[in-house]
């Protein structure tokens, strides 16, 4: 647990004082703010011109403007967090291999779990402080609305991104242990992401290959965190997925002293 | 401390390390010595279990490299090739970072990283950016990592590449002042290096070992086959002859001089002074004699020779 802890605090070392983790954050922010003031913005003109039109017409159409604003933004957020995290995974082992420093961790006194688990945990927490400041996007929005939408939809929303990104993190850490250069990984980890997000393709096909790869999309369970869902399948699907790419990170990066030639 | 017993790496085809096996005792400063490319590396990195062997053992203070692979490396500080630092980190953050996967306790850190850097003459430059740092210093900071935790060996893949010659003077004197508390493998294709710093030189070519003595002896060793060098006006054939003759030359070979005298290098039997036989004998002759000189032969002939093959040895040193 301690040499767990060594390689993270020397990975959170990395993101902060280097120029990568202020780069990401402020970019992250940046975008996210500027489309939930888009979305905020054009579902309160839609609500506002429903009401008028319903008061024409006599039929009263009301539309919930925090959910819809929610469903937007958390789509959004998921499309952002496709972009940016192979550029946060691509170096995670590959500069490490460039560097020679890999040659310094495998001949330390820890084990290739130690090395991963802290590198994984350290991507994990740059994504989640990343995301942090969001929250009091939705918050104020929170606030603001009555009647008050219930919490549950928020809590689940962040759930289900952070276990998104969780399980991207694990994929991308994975890749980024196949190969010594970062722009390869970084390919390798969108093309990756792309794969297991439109496994859902066949959303509305019947048989059980359709429904099959329907459940092995990312983004098919994380909708229904969106809707304020939290489905104990959803936690299974996450949980195995970023425990099976862990483990296949712990091999690729003991199959590394196999592996040099 | 370390036994090696066969040890054999093989990368499909290829054999970069053939049954080597040496031992080194606790507080002796072994060197490795070889081309590059003769294995040298590969043998480190198997011995501090950063890769496995193909074949044979290596045991470090009792313990199977690959068996017990986090004890040994508890156990071992290694400077690999390139110094393995991160440009990022200050030295100290780094010094820090490598004492903690080390599993050095908190309370002797900060101890034992003022050590290493006061050891490695850093200790104004702490603070600085590794990134910020000249080659020489950064190769500093590598024998810093390799000292932090204050191992039982320590071992150096060419720790003395790349410093300005004031450096590797440092440097040397650094590695001979921690031998005795640690055991020190050392490798270099550097031959004053080893005659300089190491109790024993293992000699290693293509992967397979050539000899394994102290620089010492090997030095003697082919001493004892002294050469002698002389340079005379004379007819060649004859002169080849003349010198053939005395007792206790055993090779002889004679070329043609720039200035239109011979020179020529005649071998002596091991352990005979033919110096004075060959002077008689050139003057007996009535040829003019230039020079005569012993030629003692210095750690690079006797390295040539036992790595390179008698034609291109010949080749090599005249």
């Amino acid at each position: 647990m301690k040499n767990v802890w060594a390689i993270y605090r020397k990975e959170m070392g990395h993101y902060f004082v280097s120029p990568i983790a202020y780069v990401f954050i402020g970019l992250f922010l940046i975008l996210s703010a500027f489309f939930f003031n888009f979305f905020l913005t054009a579902v309160i003109q839609q609500s506002l011109s429903a009401e008028m039109e319903g008061m024409r017409f006599g039929m009263s159409q009301n539309i919930d403007v925090p959910s819809e604003v929610m469903r937007a933004f958390f789509g959004l957020l998921s499309t952002l967090v496709l972009f940016i995290t192979p550029i946060l995974t691509m170096g995670v082992y590959a500069e490490e291999r460039k560097r020679g420093t890999m040659e310094l961790l495998m001949t330390s006194p820890i084990t290739e779990t130690d090395i991963v688990l802290g590198k994984f945990f350290a991507s994990f927490s740059l994504f989640a402080l990343m995301l942090l400041p969001t929250l009091s996007y939705l918050i104020f929005m929170y606030l603001r609305s009555d009647p008050m939408p219930p919490w549950r939809v928020l809590f689940a929303g962040y759930a289900g991104i952070l276990l998104l990104g969780a399980s991207l993190t694990a994929l991308g850490t994975f890749i980024s242990s196949l190969t010594e250069n970062q722009i390869i990984a970084a390919v390798l980890t969108f093309a990756a992401f792309l794969l297991v997000w439109v496994l859902d393709i066949g959303r509305n096909a019947s048989g059980a290959v359709a429904s099959v790869l329907t459940y092995l999309s990312v983004i098919r369970h994380y909708e229904d965190f969106t809707r304020g869902i939290i489905d104990t399948s959803g936690l299974v699907y996450y949980f195995s997925f970023i425990f099976l790419f862990v483990f296949l990170t712990i091999r690729s990066v003991d199959s590394m002293r196999w592996r040099r030639a | 401390m370390i036994e090696v017993q066969d040890l054999t790496k093989a990368y499909g085809s290829v054999t970069a390390v053939d049954h080597v096996s040496f031992s080194v005792k606790k507080g002796e400063i072994l060197g490795f010595l070889g081309p590059n490319g003769a294995g040298k590396t590969t043998t480190m990195r198997i011995l501090t279990g950063f890769m496995p062997a193909t074949s044979g053992t290596a045991k470090i203070g009792g313990f199977d490299v690959f068996n017990d692979s986090l004890e040994v490396r508890r156990h071992i500080g290694y400077l690999p090739e390139a110094p393995p630092v991160y440009p990022d980190m200050s030295v100290e953050t780094y010094l820090d970072f490598v004492a903690r996967i080390k599993n050095v306790p908190a309370e002797k850190r900060p101890g034992l990283i003022a050590d290493a850097l006061q050891k490695t003459g850093l200790s104004d430059k702490r603070h600085e950016l590794i990134k910020r740092l000249s080659r020489g210093y950064k190769q500093r900071v590598g024998i810093a990592q390799a000292l932090v935790h204050d191992p039982d060996v320590i071992i150096l893949d060419e720790p003395t590449v790349g410093l300005d010659p004031k450096q590797i003077i440092e440097v040397r004197h650094l590695i001979k002042s921690l031998a005795g508390t640690h055991t020190i493998i050392l490798s270099t294709h550097i031959l004053p290096e080893v005659s300089m710093t190491c109790d024993r030189v293992v000699i290693i070519n293509k992967g397979k070992i050539a000899a394994v003595d102290t620089p010492q002896n090997l030095t003697n060793q082919l001493k004892a086959g002294q050469r002698v060098r002389l340079e005379v006006s004379a007819p060649e054939a004859s002169l080849r002859e003349a010198l053939g003759q005395v007792a206790g030359a055993r090779r002889v070979q004679v070329e043609s001089h720039s200035d239109g005298h011979l020179s020529a290098n005649v071998e002596a039997e091991p352990g005979k002074d033919i110096r004075s036989a060959l002077a008689a004998k050139v003057i007996e002759k009535g040829w003019p004699l230039f020079e005569l000189r012993g030629v003692t032969l210095s750690l690079e002939d006797i390295f040539l020779q036992l790595t390179t093959d008698d034609s291109s040895h010949a080749q090599a040193t005249n």
